[in-house]
C-alpha cells in the first residue's frame, strides 16, 4: 500500500478538523478563516464542516481576538487563533506576552490558558518587510510560552495536535513556503511531543541544526554534500521552547563540528541560544572547529526577488557553509 | 479563612429596600474600606512591599455590580482590584496572605496586589496592564455563548483604560457577537494624574457605547442602588442573549493613585468635596433612615467586619512565606 501524501496546509487542516470532531471545546477564530478559507487556504472547508460558531471569522482586531482566545481558554475552551501573518502578532503582543504567557504562573497556578496561536512566518513570497519576518525569538524569550516550528507536513499535524492538547499557550509558526509542500502524513490522530528534537539524517562529519524551512533546505544540502563525500547529521529541534539539546549534544560528540542554520537575522537570533548551550558543555569539548552560524542578514526582508533571496540562507549557502566548516575556514 | 456574607440581590427593587441584600452590601462596603485601610497602614509601617492601588471612595461600584451577579458569573479586574475581588466573594485571608508574600496567598506570592484571581468565585484576575482584562472578558463571554450557559461576564476598568485600543477592540467584538458581557467603567476622573477632561473629548464615557451600537449609561458610582439597578438591567439583557452594555460609574478615589502619588494634579478642595459623598457612610445612613437597620445593628455589622479583617491579618501573618523552590516548575501547567 502506498503511503498517503498531503500538503502541509492540508495536514494542519486535518489536525484541526480531527481535534474539533473529538473535542467540542476546540474552536477556531481569525481573520478570513470562514468562507474565504484563510489567507493561505489553511482553514479551507472547515467553515462548511463545522459552521460559523466554531470557525469564527473575526474583525481585523488582533489584540481583541487574541484576548478573546485567552478569555475563552481561561474558562475551559480550547481556542485556536489564526493570525493572518505572524508579523501582525505585534498588534497582539500584550495579550500574548503579558497575559497568556503569565497567567498560570502569576495568578498562582489555579488558572491556565490552553490556547494555540498559529501564524504564517518567514520570507520567500515577495511580500516584503512587514509580511515576511521570522519572529520566533520574540516568543521563545518569554517564559510561559511554548514555541513550535513545524518543518514538514508530518510534523505540522503531529505538533499541532500536541499543541491543541497542551494546557498552556503554544505559538505555532508555520512557514509560508511549506504550505504547498507535500509529504506522507498518517490519517489517524497522532501527537508529536513538544520538546523533543528529531534527527532526520545521520552522518559522521558534521552536525547541522536547522529550524523551519531551513530543515528541508539543509536536508537537500546534506544530499549534495554526501555526493562530495561529506556526511552530515541534520537535526530539527522542532520546538524552541522547551528546547531539547540532547540529540544535538550527542551528535556533536560524534562529529566534532556544528553548523546552525536559521532564516531569522543573526543578531540575537534563537540559534544563538543553541550555540550558547553547546558552549556551556559538555559538547564544546568535542568541537574541533568553532561553532558556525548561517543566518538571515541583519536587515528587514526586502521585496525584489534577488534581494529577498540574498538576505536568507539558500541551498548553495548551506552547501558551501558546510564545505567551509570541513576545511576549517 | 475570613469572609463576609456573600452579596445577594434584593427580592425586588433596590438593594436598600431589602434587609438581607442591604446588610450584605453594607458588609461588602465596609470590608473593602477596612481592608484597604489596613493594607494602607501596613504599607506605611513597612510591613508590606511593592505597590498597591486602593479603592477607598469607590466601594459602591464593586458592591453594586456584584450584588447583581451569581457566583458562577465571571469578572475581570484591574490594578485597582481589591474591591472587585472582595465583592465577588474572595477569602480575605488569602488576599491578605498574597499581599504579605505568603505561600498561602491567592498567587502563592507570585502575583501580589495587581494579580489576584480566584477561580472559585469566577474572578479571572486583576491585571497590571491597563485595559488588559477587557478583551479577556469578551473571550470568557464568547465561551459562555459557545457553551450555551446563561452566565455573564463583567469587566471592570478605569476611565483611563477607555483610551486604550484593547477597550475599543473588545467592545466591538462583544457588539458584533452579541456577547453576554457588561463593561463597567469606574470613572474616578483620573488615569494616574491625567484627568478625563484632558484625555478625551466626550463628556461621558458612556457615549463611547454608541460607536458599538450598545446601550451606554452613566450612573452615580457612589450609590449602591444606582449601580445595582444599572447592572441588573445589563445582566438581564446579557442573560437573555441581547448582548453587551457599557456602564459608566462616576466615582472618586480618596487616596493617591498608588504609593508614589503626591496629589499634585488635584486640589485639596476637590478631594474634600468628594469625601462628603463617601459611598460607605452614605449607604449606612440611608439604611438607618429607611428603617432597614437600627444604628445599633449598623454598629454591630461594622464591628464584625473589623474583626474579620483582623482575623485575616492574623491568619495571613502566621502563614509560611512563599517558596522559591517551586518557581521553575510553576511556569507551565503539567501536560497529562
Ligand atoms: C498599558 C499600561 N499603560 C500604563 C500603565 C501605568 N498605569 C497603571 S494604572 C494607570 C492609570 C490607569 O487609569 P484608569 O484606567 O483610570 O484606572 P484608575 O487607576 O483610575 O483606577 C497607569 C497609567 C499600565 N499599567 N499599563
Ligand atoms: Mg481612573
Amino acid at each position: 500500500m502506498s503511503e498517503r501524501v498531503i500538503t502541509y496546509a492540508e495536514a494542519i487542516r486535518e489536525a484541526i478538523g480531527q481535534a474539533m470532531e473529538s473535542d467540542p471545546s476546540v474552536f477556531m477564530l481569525g481573520e478570513d478563516i470562514g468562507v474565504y478559507g484563510g489567507a493561505f487556504g489553511v482553514s479551507g472547508d472547515l467553515y462548511h464542516r463545522f459552521g460559523e460558531e466554531r470557525v469564527r471569522d473575526t474583525p481585523i482586531s488582533e489584540m481583541g481576538i487574541v484576548g478573546a482566545a485567552v478569555g475563552a481558554a481561561l474558562v475551559g475552551m480550547k481556542p485556536i487563533v489564526e493570525i493572518q501573518f505572524s508579523d501582525f502578532t505585534a498588534h497582539a503582543m500584550d495579550q500574548i506576552v503579558n497575559q497568556a504567557a503569565k497567567i498560570h504562573f502569576m495568578l498562582g497556578g489555579e488558572l491556565s490558558v490552553p490556547m494555540v496561536l498559529r501564524a504564517p512566518s518567514g520570507s520567500g513570497t515577495g511580500a516584503a518587510a512587514q509580511h515576511s519576518q521570522s519572529l520566533e525569538t520574540w516568543f521563545a524569550h518569554v517564559p510561559g510560552l511554548k514555541v513550535v516550528l513545524p518543518s514538514s507536513p508530518m510534523e505540522a499535524k503531529g505538533l499541532l495536535l500536541s499543541a491543541i492538547d497542551d494546557p498552556n499557550p503554544v505559538i505555532v509558526l508555520e512557514h509560508k513556503l511549506l504550505y504547498k509542500t507535500s509529504g506522507h502524513v498518517p490519517e489517524e490522530m497522532y501527537k508529536t511531543p513538544i520538546g523533543v528534537a528529531r534527527v532526520l539524517r545521520e552522518g559522521k562529519d558534521l552536525t547541522i541544526v536547522a529550524t523551519g524551512v531551513m530543515v528541508s533546505r539543509s536536508l537537500e544540502a546534506a544530499a549534495q554534500l554526501s555526493q562530495m563525500g561529506i556526511e552530515a547529521t541534520v537535526i530539527d529541534p522542532r520546538t524552541l521552547s522547551p528546547l531539547d539539546m540532547g540529540p544535538i549534544n550527542d551528535s556533536i560528540s560524534q562529529t566534532g563540528r556544528v553548523m546552525l542554520v536559521q532564516e531569522a537575522p543573526k543578531h540575537v537570533g534563537f540559534i544563538a541560544e543553541i550555540a550558547a548551550r553547546i558552549s556551556e558543555g559538555p559538547a564544546i569539548y568535542s568541537l574541533t572547529e568553532p561553532v558556525k552560524r548561517l543566518c538571515g542578514m541583519d536587515v528587514p526582508i526586502p521585496y525584489a526577488p534577488q534581494l529577498e533571496k540574498a538576505v536568507v540562507p539558500q541551498l548553495p549557502d548551506i552547501v558551501s557553509g558546510a564545505q567551509d566548516l570541513m576545511r576549517g575556514v | 479563612m475570613a469572609t463576609i456574607t456573600p452579596l445577594l440581590p434584593p427580592a425586588a427593587g433596590k438593594v436598600s429596600d431589602d434587609k438581607a441584600s442591604a446588610m450584605a452590601a453594607l458588609e461588602s462596603l465596609l470590608a473593602i474600606r477596612f481592608f484597604e485601610e489596613a493594607v494602607d497602614g501596613m504599607f506605611a509601617r513597612g510591613l508590606m512591599h511593592g505597590t498597591m492601588h486602593l479603592s477607598i471612595g469607590q466601594e459602591a461600584v464593586a458592591t453594586g455590580v456584584c450584588a447583581a451577579l451569581r457566583q458562577t458569573d465571571f469578572i475581570t479586574s484591574t490594578h485597582r482590584g481589591h474591591s472587585h475581588c472582595i465583592a465577588k466573594g474572595a477569602d480575605l485571608t488569602r488576599m491578605m496572605a498574597e499581599l504579605l508574600a505568603k505561600q498561602t496567598g491567592y498567587c502563592r506570592g507570585r502575583g501580589g496586589s495587581m494579580h489576584i484571581a480566584d477561580a472559585k468565585t469566577g474572578n479571572l484576575g486583576a491585571n497590571g496592564i491597563v485595559a488588559g482584562g477587557i478583551p479577556i472578558a469578551a473571550g470568557a463571554a464568547l465561551a459562555q455563548k459557545l457553551k450555551k450557559t446563561d452566565n455573564v461576564v463583567v469587566s471592570f476598568f478605569g476611565d483611563g483604560a477607555t483610551n486604550e485600543g484593547a477597550f475599543h477592540e473588545a467592545l466591538n467584538l462583544a457588539s458584533v457577537w452579541d456577547l453576554p458581557v457588561i463593561f463597567v467603567c469606574e470613572n474616578n476622573k483620573y488615569g494616574m494624574s491625567f484627568s478625563t477632561a484632558k484625555s478625551m473629548k466626550v463628556e461621558r464615557i458612556s457615549e463611547r457605547a454608541a460607536a458599538y451600537a450598545m446601550p451606554g449609561v452613566t450612573v452615580d458610582g457612589n450609590d449602591v442602588d444606582a449601580v445595582y439597578e444599572a447592572t441588573k438591567q445589563a445582566v438581564d439583557r446579557a442573560r437573555a442573549g441581547q448582548g453587551p452594555t457599557l456602564i459608566e460609574c462616576v466615582t472618586y478615589r480618596h487616596k493617591g493613585h498608588s504609593k508614589s502619588d503626591k496629589n499634585l494634579y488635584r486640589t485639596k478642595e476637590e478631594i474634600d468635596f468628594w469625601k462628603t459623598k463617601d459611598p460607605v457612610g452614605k449607604f449606612e445612613t440611608l439604611l438607618i433612615e429607611k428603617g432597614i437597620l437600627t444604628k445599633e445593628q449598623a454598629e454591630q455589622i461594622t464591628e464584625n467586619v473589623r474583626n474579620e479583617i483582623r482575623n485575616a491579618i492574623t491568619e495571613a501573618q502566621a502563614a509560611p512565606d512563599s517558596d522559591p523552590a517551586e518557581l521553575l516548575s510553576s511556569v507551565f501547567r503539567a501536560v497529562n
